[in-house]
């Protein structure tokens, strides 16, 4: 029985421990002991407190006896190395803050640890989560469960490969530009963006302000519906976290999935054109008549600006990201230069020597758009262009009740194979991108597997805080087809 | 060729609010370094700005006082710059939407005289907009400190159309402007403490020319004097510059108030590029009707319109409005004053007069005070019945001030109530006449100057304690049958 236990659902889990028949340091004592044995390989870790661990599972436990039992009690829940817990380690995959202990919770701790949740460890990223392959860590690189020499994606890829490793039972990212869907798919779990100000960004290392959200990964579409019941909601430390009551969104998605509703689901054609890797656009292709098959009415739908949203995207996340990342200058934290001999030095060299390539293009780009005389024709054009994105995907709703296109046009790819052009990384966001920048929720789904076993994700993208809904259209999918079943071989 | 200075002032002023403008954090001044703190006024990774609601109140207020037109959105920018005073090396802050647009300082300019009104002007302002200040910075020896205790907190910027044409004019719109603030409990204004600073932009023009001489900004003007000599300084520099046949450099210039000289710190090339943009972080803020209207139901009367008030309604002197009105509190207690009955002159003087002069040597605000409206009010009704001379009032005075005993008690305890036996002051005033046969020779003769002979010897044999008007009858009357 125990054997199995790093990869249930938390669903079963929770059975599980309710019932008495597993204790809450058992399951994290598996987890620990599966991660031991399978990090080395995989690498999804920058950071784990094994002590700490066990104790929050012995207070859990306790918790349970005393008949305190959170709606996540004894769960493993691992952080995207982004997502601050006080007195762990923060150091967004950066030389940058290599040495940072956060010393307060993200709104997201604070609301887990409420639900009886365990603080697992820290999971590795792109740098300040720049990046689609986990490659831009400062530290090492993750791997990708499922061929250990392809990379997880990114930027979450420690949260993605950890779940799909049996590391951690569920984890959270955060996804700026498909962050969490991308990384998702490519290690074959589900991943969820939430709605843009549906979960708060308090405690979050922000990469792109207007763009960044907290969201989970889990193995089943009820367990990222669990999750997001506990994270979400207004929050008064982030005035763009939106005041709207949390339903009980594991509920509502079981009742909706069950109904038998026929749901109207359209297929953008921008999102099925060049580039599509054709193992990919077949899964995806297949997924579409399932749903056909489930009698949901299929449309070809619009979203004309597809090809414009690359480009404003990265004028508004580097924008964005060139004035949050000011912080980081060697003065109050972080990494300080010892050679600096003066104020100016010390600014230079620490933040020369403290981030990586791929942060410093996005900085020096983002500082560029920003400057006087380039404003109107960069940032102010490219606000204008997620304006007509949006649109688009309002547009369409008008027509369907959710969207289905590939999450990314390729699967996981080797190592190495697209770290030399920054532009061929940039395209992998292709699909995932538009939905950040209209503020949509967005999930991806596990839809099938290429000839040579790596997974395929199918990406729904929802109304906006239509969350219940989507994750129903998603679970009436999973029902019929337990692609997310399969675990890799490791 | 004569010029003519044309002044913009840019005036600082901290809010005085209880927390920091985006964070829970306390406001304060003179404690320990760096424990007016929080994660968010340290900028540590993954905190976020929460706008204080008691602040955009207080800026809305002042804009109100000064006539502005009130934005309907409240929006907010980053200003990116590095600095180590600056925990985000950006500061949120207003670019091209400020909450307050518009509006006027009314300013008293010096009168020929110190007991006369000075001409009254209306300074245009551009606009005022709220941002967040900075920390600071304490050099020593190798190394450089910074303090983060006032970083985060609320300031307004103040910015006035270039329409000052002399360093007296500026001080004066400073001085109206800080007792605006005062008055509204918008700011204390106190220099030293840093919760006002500005900063003023000169240029000078041959009088007649409507175009605008190059502008320099003048900075570290950290008092009202310095403000007005920096100034006047500035003027002079660029009149010599330009009459030695040189141009004036568009140039920041730091003013030094006690070598009374200033030096350039950076010309216009050096200026930055503060690539503004709005803060994703902070919606906007919808500032309605509803909201405007329950912050004006609050607003004070302007100062100058109470002193016009004040003159005009109750009959009081410029000499004293002009000591009352710029203190909020004590023109208070002196209306709360009135309120209880007090003739107002005679109770304005009392105020004006004794109380600040005993409160200046015990070296105590108002606000401590044992003396409150209902003495004074009390004191001068006494002396108004004649049940106290004004003499042993101002003795009265005194001892209230000292004991806070209200007047009844202190004259009964002292023994203080003025005679009124005209049996007795009959007999006094008979014994001076019959003293003083040459001052009666002199009275009849028409010398009225010679009853004050009398009064004398009526007052000693009184013991002071005699109503000189009192007096003043009785003597002519036993005169007039003399």
């Amino acid at each position: 029985m125990a054997a199995d236990l790093p990869h249930a659902t938390i669903a079963d889990l929770a059975g599980r421990l309710g019932r008495r028949e597993v204790s809450a340091v058992e399951l994290m004592a598996a987890v620990i002991a599966r991660t031991k044995a399978v990090d080395g390989r995989v690498r999804a870790f920058n950071s784990y407190d094994e002590a700490d661990a066990l104790a929050q599972a012995r207070a859990s436990d306790d918790r349970r006896a005393a008949g305190a039992a959170g709606p996540l009690e004894g769960i493993p829940i691992g952080f995207k190395d982004v997502i601050s817990v006080a007195g762990q380690p923060l150091t967004a995959s950066s030389k940058m803050l290599a040495n940072f202990v956060s010393p307060y919770d993200a709104t997201v701790t604070a609301k887990l640890k409420a639900a009886g949740a365990l603080c697992w460890g820290r999971l590795n990223l792109d740098e300040f989560a720049m990046g689609s392959s986990t490659e831009n860590s400062a530290f090492h690189t993750t791997a990708n469960p499922w061929d250990l020499e392809r990379v997880p994606g990114g930027s979450s890829g420690g949260s993605a490969a950890a779940v799909a490793a049996g590391e951690a039972t569920a984890s959270l990212g955060s996804d700026t530009g498909g962050s969490i869907r991308q990384p998702a798919a490519l290690c074959g779990v589900v991943g969820l963006k939430p709605s843009y100000g549906r979960v708060s960004r308090y405690g979050l290392i922000a990469f792109a302000s207007s763009l960044d959200q907290i969201g989970p990964f889990a193995r089943t579409v009820g367990d990222a519906a669990t999750v997001l019941g506990a994270i979400a909601g207004h929050d008064p430390r982030d005035s763009t976290s939106v005041r709207q009551a949390v339903p009980d969104y594991a509920r509502e998605m079981a009742a909706l999935a069950a109904s038998g509703r026929k749901w109207r689901l359209g297929i953008p054609k921008e999102y099925f054109g060049e580039g599509l890797d054709p193992e990919v656009g077949g899964a995806v292709q297949a997924a579409i008549e399932e749903y056909r098959r489930m009698g949901c009415e299929i449309r070809e739908v619009s979203l004309p600006h597809t090809k414009y949203a690359v480009g404003a995207y990265y004028i508004i996340a580097t924008a964005e990201c060139s004035s949050n990342l000011a912080r980081y200058d060697g003065v109050r934290y972080g990494h300080r230069s010892a050679e600096a001999q003066d104020v100016l030095e010390l600014y230079f060299k620490s933040r020369a020597e403290g981030f990586g390539p791929e942060v410093k293009r996005r900085i020096i780009l983002g500082t560029y758009v920003l400057s006087s005389g380039y404003y109107d024709a960069f940032y102010l054009r490219a606000q204008k262009v997620r304006t007509l994105i949006r649109r688009d995907f309002l547009e369409a709703y008008k027509v369907v009740d959710a969207i289905l296109t590939p999450t990314s046009p390729t699967p996981a790819f080797k190592r190495g194979d697209k770290t030399a052009s920054p532009l061929a990384m940039y395209l992998n966001d292709i699909y995932t991108i538009g939905v950040n920048l209209a503020g949509l929720p967005g999930l991806s789904i596990p839809c099938g597997f290429t000839l040579g076993g790596l997974p395929v994700g199918l990406q729904l993208i929802g109304q906006p805080f239509q969350e219940s809904e989507l994750l129903a259209i998603a679970r009436a999918y999973e029902a019929r087809t337990h692609w997310g079943d399969r675990r890799p071989d490791l | 060729m004569s010029y003519e200075a044309v002044i913009g002032l840019e005036v600082h002023v901290q809010l005085k609010t209880r927390s920091k403008m985006f964070t829970r954090a306390a406001t304060g001044y003179g404690q320990p370094e760096n424990t007016l703190t929080d994660p968010v006024v340290l900028a540590l990774p993954g905190t976020l700005p929460v706008m204080n609601k008691e602040a955009l109140d207080k800026i809305i207020r002042a804009g109100l006082l000064l006539g502005c037109a009130i934005a309907p959105v409240c929006k907010w920018d980053r200003k990116n710059y590095f600095y180590p005073d600056s925990p985000k090396n950006y500061q949120i802050s207003q670019y091209d939407q400020p909450i307050c647009i518009g509006g006027a300082v009314e300013i008293e300019l010096p009168g020929a005289a110190r007991n006369l009104m000075g001409e009254h002007k209306q300074i245009a302002l551009t606009r005022i907009h709220l941002e967040e200040d900075v920390g600071k910075l304490n050099h020593g020896e190798g190394a450089s400190l910074v303090d983060f205790n006032r970083a985060g907190t609320p300031l307004m910027e103040i910015v006035s159309e270039p329409v000052l044409r002399s360093a007296d004019e500026a001080f004066a719109y400073l001085t109206a402007l800080k007792m605006v603030m005062i008055y509204g409990g918008i700011s204390d204004c106190d220099m030293e403490k840093g919760q006002l600073r500005c900063d003023a932009n000169i240029s000078i023009r041959p009088v007649g020319q409507a175009a605008l001489g190059t502008k320099v900004e003048l900075k570290n003007l950290n008092s009202f004097a310095f403000v007005r000599d920096g100034i006047a300084h500035e003027i002079r520099r660029q009149i010599a510059v330009v009459t030695a046949g040189g141009k004036v450099a568009q140039e920041t210039r730091d003013y030094d108030g006690q070598t009374g000289a200033s030096q350039s710190l950076r010309s216009k090339e050096m200026a930055h590029d503060y690539r503004y943009f709005p803060d994703p972080d902070l919606m906007p803020v919808e500032v309605d009707e509803a909201w405007k209207a329950a912050i004006r139901a609050t607003c004070p009367e302007l100062p100058f319109d109470r002193q016009r008030r004040l003159q005009a309604e109750l009959e009081l002197p410029y000499t004293i409005t002009s000591v009352l009105v710029p203190d909020r509190d004590l023109a208070d207690f002196f209306e709360e004053t009135a309120r209880l009955g007090a003739k107002p002159q005679v109770a304005a003087n009392w105020i004006t007069n004794d109380l600040l002069r005993e409160l200046g040597a015990a070296r105590v605000g108002l606000e401590q005070s044992k003396v409150r409206p209902a003495h004074v009010a009390g004191l001068v009704a006494l002396v108004e019945q004649g049940t106290i001379l004004s003499n042993a009032a101002k003795e009265v005075f005194i001892d209230m001030f000292r004991t806070g005993d209200l007047p009844d008690a202190v004259v009964a305890r002292r023994g203080l109530k003025a005679e009124t036996n005209l049996d007795e002051l009959e007999k006094w005033c008979a014994d001076a006449i019959a003293g003083n046969p040459k001052s009666v020779a002199d009275y009849k003769g028409g010398k009225e100057s010679a009853l004050n002979a009398f009064k004398g010897p009526v007052m000693r044999a009184a013991k002071g304690k005699a109503d000189p008007r009192r007096v003043d009858e009785m003597l002519r009357q036993l005169l007039s049958r003399a």
